[in-house]
């Protein structure tokens, strides 16, 4: 890989946010408000709970982490779009760059974009609400790393499921989080579904940041195993996601679909 | 001799036995050409010709059933990076992003090209091409003539050894076409590099070209001068041959390029 048609990719997404107020908006806005709305709650329910119970940590914590991975899902997912939204995949596609740099150049940018929604996020929850995040100390990095590495592979698959579909099917994409979030039982215990639903959960790495989240907050035994595990299977669906996206990039061009892109099929 | 006959290091493309069929239909049926350095060669023919579907494939947007594609030497299938390196294009129906400016468009992709000394080459496009007034414009707001010198900027940045015009001068008036049309015989010179030039205007084919393919139902009927070849078919004008070959059905092989 070369590192200046990435800058390129990089470089592009920078002028978009630069050059827009609205894009650079919903890169902190919705999360604050999650978080302010998410932190009323918490302070509603310590305030009509039994004394002793915080649930600060428990569902605020939870909520600044699933919108961390949903930034970070959207930030690959988003600057996919933006080529789709200016027509530019010809350009793109004709030119040296492969398509590693390219989805690197995707994932680059949805680093940038998430931090600015992870630093707005952090200063409401501790600074408004005492959220006592950095409580939680190194375990922080595994379980934002499990977070980020799935929110990438999710992107990836996003982005390959609208390359194959067409533009229309970005509808498809923007529910997944909420499509998932069921299932890896961001504010309860996964012991609370039902045993498919359970199965499922155990598929998907998120699962395991918030098992592992809620134990620590609670004081229970924290398996650093079942994290090594979650991480192990978000890596390999990033691996998975970035396969899918490579066949989909073949498959397209094979059908003649990527330079028709806007009839969304060839048949 | 035919382009086809060419040899050697001269060809900056090279097109062998190249097909693209899509279920039934047979959209690039068996096309065999060449471009030379410093040669600015016409690929003529009606709408549905195949001219846009070999224009994708050489850029790798599209992957051919069968053939083979070599860009200054270099297959497009095997080592797709190396030889779309050495290529560029322009193309009507390919506009550069209207949401960034023009100098943010060529610098984005001069560092995807891997231009050297970029800002140096940015400022000479810039002025070759008079768009120093309109750097910090948006594309999206710039008239046909001045996206047209945008995208002839960009298809130059990497100074390509093969440059492809899709229909470059389709939505210029008279006046702009005709300085369009000089600034590229200029480049092909100046540049040392070979165009593949597709248009439906037989007056500039006439003007630019130093060869001309026709092309018909995915064959190469007809290959040569644009400016002898009325004559050689008995027709008055180039745009006559055309009618007459866009209108004729095909009958298999028998006009067929060498």
């Amino acid at each position: 890989m070369n590192a200046r048609p990435i800058a390129g990719i990089v470089l592009r997404q920078f002028y978009l946010m630069r050059g827009s107020p609205v894009r650079v908006i919903p890169l902190f806005v919705w999360v604050a408000i999650d978080i302010v709305l998410w932190g009323f709650i918490t302070r509603y329910l310590n305030s009509v709970s039994a004394a002793g119970v915080d649930f600060v940590p428990t569902l605020l914590g939870a909520v600044l982490m699933w919108d961390f991975f949903i930034r970070i899902m959207q930030g690959v997912t988003t600057a996919f779009l933006e080529d789709i939204w200016s027509r530019n995949f010809v350009n793109l596609f004709a030119t040296p760059l492969s398509i590693a740099e390219y989805v690197t150049g995707l994932v680059i940018t949805s680093i940038a974009t998430s931090l600015i929604g992870l630093s707005v996020m952090l200063v409401l929850a501790t600074l408004v609400f005492g959220l006592p995040f950095f409580a939680l100390g190194v375990l922080l990095v595994p379980f934002l790393l499990v977070l980020f590495c799935f929110g990438i592979a999710l992107g990836i698959f996003g982005s390959a499921v609208v390359l194959r579909f067409g533009p229309a099917s970005e509808w498809l994409i923007w529910p997944l989080p909420a499509l998932l979030s069921p299932f890896v039982g961001v504010f309860y215990p996964l012991s609370t579904l039902p045993a498919w639903m359970r199965g499922v959960g155990h598929a998907l790495p998120p699962s395991y940041v918030f098992e592992g989240l809620r134990a620590v907050i609670n004081g229970q035994t924290f398996l650093v195993e079942q994290l090594a595990w979650g991480a192990a299977l978000a890596i390999a669906q990033i691996l998975l996601a970035g396969y899918f996206f490579f066949r989909v990039y073949r498959q397209v061009v094979r059908t003649g679909l990527l330079a028709r892109y806007s009839a969304e099929t060839v048949s | 001799m035919t382009s086809s006959d060419a040899t050697g290091a001269a060809d900056v493309l090279s097109v062998s036995d190249l097909c693209k069929s899509y279920s039934a239909l047979v959209a690039v049926d068996h096309v065999s050409f060449r471009v030379r350095r410093n040669e600015i060669v016409g690929l003529l023919g009606p709408n549905g010709a195949g001219k846009t579907t070999i224009i994708n494939t050489v850029l790798g947007v599209l992957a051919p059933t069968s053939g083979e594609i070599r860009i200054a030497g270099v297959d497009v299938a095997r080592e797709r990076s190396r030889a779309l390196g050495k290529t560029n294009f322009a193309a009507v129906h390919a506009a550069l992003p209207g949401n960034l400016t023009v100098t943010q468009n060529l610098r984005i992709f001069g560092l995807i090209y891997g231009v050297r000394d970029l800002a140096r080459r940015l400022e000479t496009l810039l002025a070759q091409f008079e768009l120093e007034r309109l750097r910090d414009t948006k594309c999206g707001v710039l008239s046909s003539g001045e996206q047209t010198r945008v995208g002839l900027a960009k298809a130059l940045l990497n100074r390509p050894e093969l440059l492809l015009l899709d229909e470059p001068t389709a939505s210029l008036d008279p006046s702009a076409a005709q300085i369009a049309r000089g600034r590229i015989r200029k480049l092909a010179l100046e540049e040392n590099c070979g165009i593949l030039w597709t248009s439906h205007n037989m007056h500039e084919v006439e003007e630019v070209c130093d060869r001309a393919l026709f092309l018909s139902h995915g064959k190469i009927l007809l290959e040569g001068d644009p400016k002898v070849l009325p004559r050689e078919h008995g027709v008055a004008t180039l745009e006559d041959l055309f009618i007459r070959f866009a209108r004729e059905p095909l009958a298999p092989g028998s006009r067929a390029a060498p």
